[in-house]
C-alpha cells in the first residue's frame, strides 16, 4: 500500500497564551511513499519526525494537508480504521499480559465478520511469533524479557492484523550498541519478508541510512530531503543535510572563489568553472583527502589514530568552522607523524559550495 | 558486614524503642488483660486466666448489635465508596476545563472536622420541631413520608451511617485513584487506540489491572478503616450509641473502658482481641484473593 502526504502540516498552539505563536511541528510535508518500501524518517530531536508518524498513524489530527493510503483518503479516518500497525518507542507492552496474550490483543478486537475463533487466533499469533523468533517466549511477561525480545513482541502485536502500514517510532533506541545492530538487520528482514510498507522515525543517521529504501531528512518540520541514502549522502541539497548525514560528520571551512580557483585560508585547492566569485561554505567529507606532500591543503597535523583498515587524522586549519577536523584515510597511504604540518589533495566529488546566505548547495565543476 | 550490621540496629533503635515501648507492650497487655477473670480495676486484682471475658463479651447483647452494625457498615462502604470514588476519578481525569476546580472540591471534605460535619448531616437529616430537615423536604416534595434519619428506624440511621462513611473517606480515595489512573503511560492508550480496542475493554483490559495495586490498597485500608469505625458514628448519633442501637465493635471497646457503665478493661481488652482478629482474618483473606487479580 503505497502512502501519499499531500501538503501535511501539524500547528500546536503557544502555550504562552499571550504571546499567540503556534509552533509548526511539520510545514507542508509531500512525499508518496511507494509500497512495500522501508522509509527512515530522519532528524534532530524536535524536528517533527515523530509528529508525522503519529499523523500518519491518526493519533494526531493534521491542521492542514491529506494523507492517502492508496486510493483511499485516511485523513480524518480514525487509527483503528486506518488499518495501521504502531510500535511505540517504549514499546507499550501490557505487561500484566503473557507475550502471547499481548500478541493477541488486536485480534480480539476484531468485530463482525471479521471476528476470529480461538484456535484461529491462536494460529495468527504463532505464525507472526516465529516471524518473529519468539515462539519460545509466548507464557512469559513482557517484564521477563531483555529489550530486543521486547521490541520483537512489540513488533509482532502491531503486526499480527496484517496491517497496510507499519509504523515504528524510534525503535532502536531504548537497545544497546550491540543488540541496535541485530534488531536492525531484524527489522529489515521481517519488512522484505512481509513486505508491508514501513515507516520508522529515528534521529541516528547510521540506522537510518543502513537499512532505509529511502530517507527522508527534516530539520524544523521542514522536509529538507528525500532520496536514496547513497544518494542523500552523495548529493546532500544544503549545508544541514551535509552536515546531519555522515560519521565522522563533513568538514566545514570558509573559503572563496576567485577567477575559477577554489580558496581555503590561503591554499589554492582546487580549480572549478562555472561557479560565481565570492565567498562560499566549503563541506568536505572526512574520505574526501588525500595524503599527498605535494598537495595543496596544508594543515596542522595533530594527532593521528589508527583504526586499522583507515586512519583517522585530527588536524587543525584555520578555516575550518570548527578549529580541527577529522579526515579518514586508507592506512595504506601512511603518514609521518612526526612532522608538524600535513598536506592534503581533495578527491572533487567529495567537496561541496554552500551559499553563505541561503546555505543551499552551489554546483560546480571541476576544470 | 558485622559493623553494617551494629551500625543499622543503631540507626533503628529510637523507632525500635518507642515501638516497644508504646506498641508491643500495650499489645501483649491488652493480650494478657483480656484473659485475667474479674479484674478490678480499683485494687488492681484478679482472681484468674481463663476465657470467661471472652464468654461474656460474646454474649452481650450490645456487642452483638455492635459486631453487627460494624460488619453491616464495612459491607456496605467499602465496596461502594472505593467504586464511587472510581467513577468520580475517571471522570476527573477525563475532563480538560476545569479539573483543578473539581479537584479541589472533591478534597475539601478531607480537610474539615469530621464532627463538623457530622453536625451539618444531622442537620440535614433529623427533623425538630422547628423543621423536618433538608433530605426530608426533598422526601416530602417527591410524595414521600417524613422519617426520621437520627431517631427513627434502624434502616433509616444505618442509611445515614453509610452516607456519612463514605462521604468521608471518598476524598482520600479520590485522591488515589486519580494519581493512580494519571500514572498510566498514555503509550498503552494509543497502543489500544491504533488497535481498535472498545472504550469499554481499553478499561476493563489496561486500566483496571494497571491501576488494581491501588485499588487493592484502597480496599484493604477501606476493611480496616470501617471495622474500626466509632467517631462517624458519635458525630450523628452522640456518645451513648447502645441507646441509639448504633455502636460500632471499637465503641464497645470504648464503652467497656469509659462509658457510663465503663470500667472494665478485660471486656474492653477481650472485645479488642475480637476485632482484631476479625480484622487479621478479613485481610488474610483480600491477600489471597489480591494474589490472582492484583498486578504488579
Amino acid at each position: 500500500m503505497k502512502v501519499i502526504l499531500q501538503d501535511l502540516t501539524k500547528k500546536f498552539p503557544s502555550r504562552n497564551k499571550k504571546a499567540n505563536t503556534e509552533v509548526t511541528a511539520v510545514d507542508c510535508f509531500n512525499f508518496e511513499i511507494p509500497d512495500g518500501k522501508l522509509i527512515g524518517l530522519l532528524g534532530p530531536s524536535g524536528c517533527g519526525k515523530s509528529t508525522t508518524l503519529n499523523l500518519i498513524c491518526g493519533l494526531q489530527q493534521p491542521t492542514s494537508g491529506k494523507i492517502f493510503f492508496g486510493e483511499d483518503e485516511v485523513t480524518h479516518l480514525p487509527p483503528e480504521n486506518r488499518g495501521v500497525g504502531m510500535v511505540f518507542q517504549n514499546y507499550a507492552l501490557y505487561p500484566h499480559l503473557t507475550v502471547k496474550q499481548n500478541i493477541i490483543f488486536p485480534l480480539e478486537n476484531l468485530k463482525g465478520k471479521a471476528k476470529l475463533s480461538k484456535e484461529e487466533m491462536n494460529q495468527k499469533a504463532l505464525e507472526i511469533a516465529k516471524l518473529v523468533q519468539i515462539d519460545a517466549l509466548m507464557d512469559r511477561k513482557p517484564g521477563e524479557l531483555s529489550g530486543g525480545q521486547q521490541q520483537r513482541v512489540a513488533i509482532a502485536r502491531a503486526l499480527v492484523k496484517m496491517p497496510k502500514v507499519l509504523l515504528l517510532d524510534e525503535p532502536l533506541s531504548n537497545l544497546d550498541a550491540r543488540l541496535r545492530l541485530q534488531t536492525r538487520e531484524e527489522i529489515r528482514r521481517i519488512q522484505s519478508e512481509t513486505k508491508i510498507t514501513t515507516v520508522f522515525v529515528t534521529h541516528d543517521q547510521d540506522e537510518a541510512m543502513s537499512i532505509s529504501d529511502m530517507i527522508v531528512v527534516m530539520n524544523e518540520g521542514k522536509v529538507q530531503q528525500i532520496g536514496k541514502p547513497q544518494d542523500v549522502y552523495n548529493d546532500p541539497v544544503n549545508l544541514f543535510v551535509a552536515k546531519f548525514l555522515g560519521t565522522p560528520p563533513i568538514c566545514v571551512f570558509d573559503g572563496r572563489v576567485e577567477a575559477g580557483s577554489l580558496i581555503i585560508g590561503s591554499d589554492k585547492v582546487m580549480d572549478v568553472d562555472s561557479v560565481s566569485d565570492g565567498e562560499y561554505t566549503i563541506g568536505i567529507r572526512p574520505e574526501g583527502f588525500i595524503v599527498n606532500d605535494n598537495g595543496t591543503l596544508t594543515c596542522n597535523l595533530k594527532t593521528v589514530e589508527v583504526m586499522g583498515r583507515d586512519i583517522s587524522i585530527v588536524s587543525e586549519h584555520g578555516s575550518c568552522q570548527t578549529g580541527s577536523f577529522r579526515s579518514i584515510v586508507s592506512s595504506e597511504q601512511g603518514i609521518d607523524i612526526t612532522k608538524a604540518s600535513v598536506q592534503f589533495d581533495l578527491k572533487p566529488s567529495k567537496v561541496f559550495l554552500f551559499d553563505k546566505e541561503t546555505q543551499k548547495r552551489v554546483p560546480f565543476q571541476v576544470k | 558486614m558485622e559493623k553494617n550490621n551494629k551500625k543499622a540496629w543503631l540507626y533503628l533503635l529510637p523507632a525500635l524503642i518507642f515501638l516497644a515501648v508504646f506498641m508491643i507492650y500495650p499489645l501483649i497487655d491488652v493480650f494478657i488483660y483480656s484473659f485475667e477473670e474479674g479484674y478490678n480495676s480499683a485494687s488492681q486484682t484478679f482472681n484468674g486466666y481463663g476465657l470467661y471475658n471472652f464468654e461474656f463479651v460474646l454474649h452481650d447483647p450490645y456487642f452483638i448489635q455492635a459486631v453487627k452494625n460494624t460488619f453491616i457498615l464495612v459491607v456496605i462502604t467499602v465496596p461502594l465508596s472505593t467504586f464511587i470514588a472510581l467513577l468520580i476519578s475517571l471522570g476527573l481525569t477525563s475532563i480538560k476545563k476545569l479539573r483543578d476546580m473539581f479537584q479541589t472540591i472533591y478534597f475539601l471534605p478531607y480537610v474539615t472536622n469530621t464532627l463538623a460535619v457530622g453536625l451539618v448531616f444531622m442537620i440535614m437529616f433529623k427533623p425538630t420541631a422547628y423543621s423536618d430537615g433538608l433530605i426530608n423536604v426533598l422526601i416530602n416534595w417527591f410524595g414521600g413520608n417524613t422519617v426520621d434519619f437520627i431517631d427513627g428506624p434502624y434502616w433509616a440511621k444505618m442509611f445515614v451511617l453509610s452516607f456519612y462513611t463514605i462521604w468521608v473517606v471518598m476524598p482520600f480515595k479520590v485522591l488515589i485513584l486519580t494519581s493512580a489512573l494519571a500514572s498510566v503511560n498514555k503509550d498503552y492508550y494509543n497502543a489500544a487506540r491504533v488497535d481498535g480496542t472498545s472504550s469499554f475493554r481499553t478499561f476493563r483490559k489496561i486500566t483496571l489491572p494497571m491501576i488494581s495495586p491501588m485499588i487493592f490498597y484502597l480496599v484493604i485500608t477501606g476493611f480496616i478503616g470501617a471495622f474500626k469505625a466509632y467517631n462517624d458514628a458519635v458525630a450523628l448519633f452522640g456518645t451513648n450509641l447502645n441507646a441509639a442501637g448504633m455502636n460500632t465493635i471499637v465503641g464497645y471497646v470504648y464503652d467497656m473502658l469509659y462509658g457510663e457503665g465503663g470500667g472494665y478493661p478485660s471486656y474492653a481488652s477481650a472485645a479488642a482481641i475480637i476485632l482484631f482478629a476479625i480484622v487479621l482474618t478479613i485481610t488474610c483473606i483480600n491477600l489471597l484473593i489480591s494474589k490472582k487479580k492484583v498486578h504488579y
